[in-house]
């Protein structure tokens, strides 16, 4: 026995953490999930050993609150669910959304035009942007699915180029062909594991 | 006012918090005093002015918890008995100094262990117990100088 206590269970009931947040490894690596008191605000892939974890907190404590806590319990639903879609038990998710990260106006509306497309089903840039009003601005809509707070549960992995090409992705082009595999977009024919 | 995320503040000072508090309050009642610090220290983080001693801000709530304490307690009963007997922290418990150190008086104690256990500069040992800087140095001093006519022990400040 060495050391502080775990505080884990007094600050989850003090009711003093504004955002919450919990680390998931999973197949599309390490994966932090972060909620607000209104829901879960941002997904965010960390890459090879954690690295993005502190410029992810750092974000989160500059732009909702700096009171910022790991907790597991208060990510049971989103952890739940996630884990529920990579296992394919789960075509869409439930949890409740905070859209504090995510630019209004025109971003907003292809982000929410981009959270209706079927699991299973892609859509490409041009389709997006049409959804959100405007059909022209197929670059923009690419840039505001860029910048996608909610990666995963808001599906932007499912916009790919109209001639096929995988277009972008913000955790990598590996990680989105894993999502797309997941849903049977593409052949599950990996030559590697993770 | 950009404060780093609080997550931080806990994963890189808990473990001083907690020595200063075993220092000063016994392990005993070292947890409670611990938790309600960092409870504290939550609530008002997002209003907090400066975030260039966050340590020194952070030991300064935990001296006054443990203040608190020692005025529940009453002074008579700040002794220190309970001092681990085995190395629970990571310190020099086998060290006998420590169990000199926890006979000083309470702000000679608090001084030097923020000083010496905790390394910190006068300023932070100043301001985490909410006195002036000389005052700091004095309670330094005098605590050392106790040791060392008490118990033969030879630090330098």
């Amino acid at each position: 026995m060495s050391g502080p206590p775990d505080l884990s269970k007094a600050l989850e009931q003090s009711g003093l953490i504004d955002v919450a947040y919990f680390v998931e490894d999973g197949p599309a690596g390490s994966v932090l999930l972060a909620s607000t008191s209104l829901g879960l605000v941002r997904v965010a892939f960390l890459g090879a050993e954690r690295a993005a974890l502190e410029p992810v907190l750092v974000e989160l404590s500059h732009r909702l609150s700096p009171r910022v806590l790991e907790s597991r319990q208060r990510l049971d639903t989103a952890r739940r669910e996630l884990d529920e879609f990579f296992s394919g038990r789960r075509r869409s998710f439930e949890v409740p959304l905070d859209w504090a990260l995510v630019k209004p106006g025109f971003t907003r509306r292809v982000l929410e035009s981009t959270a209706r497309i079927p699991f299973g089903q892609t859509l490409s840039y041009r389709g997006v942007a049409a959804l959100a009003g405007n059909d022209r601005a197929f670059r923009a809509a690419g840039t505001a699915l860029g910048s996608n707070p909610l990666p995963i549960v808001v599906p932007c992995h499912r916009v790919l180029h109209a001639g096929g090409g995988l277009g972008g992705y913000t955790g990598g082009l590996e990680v989105k062909r894993t999502l797309l595999r997941i849903e049977g977009v593409l052949p599950d024919t990996r030559a590697t594991s993770t | 006012m950009e404060l780093p995320p609080f997550q931080l503040l806990l994963d890189r000072y808990s473990h001083d918090v907690h020595r200063f508090l075993i220092a000063n309050v016994g392990i005993t009642d070292a947890d409670d005093c611990y938790q309600e610090t960092w409870i504290s220290a939550l609530r008002a983080y997002p209003h907090l002015q400066h975030a260039t001693n966050l340590r020194g801000w952070l030991l300064t709530i935990a001296a006054r918890k443990a203040i608190d304490l020692h005025r529940a307690r009453g002074r008579a009963a700040v002794t220190m008995a309970d001092l681990p007997e085995h190395g629970h922290v990571d310190r020099p418990d086998d060290d006998p100094v420590w169990e000199a150190v926890a006979r000083l008086p309470p702000k000679q104690r608090a001084a030097v262990v923020l000083r010496f256990l905790l390394d910190a500069e006068y300023a932070t040992v100043a301001a985490s117990m909410g006195i002036s800087e000389a005052a700091a140095r004095r309670n330094v001093h005098e605590g050392l100088s106790r040791l060392r006519k008490g118990h033969g022990y030879e630090w330098t400040a």
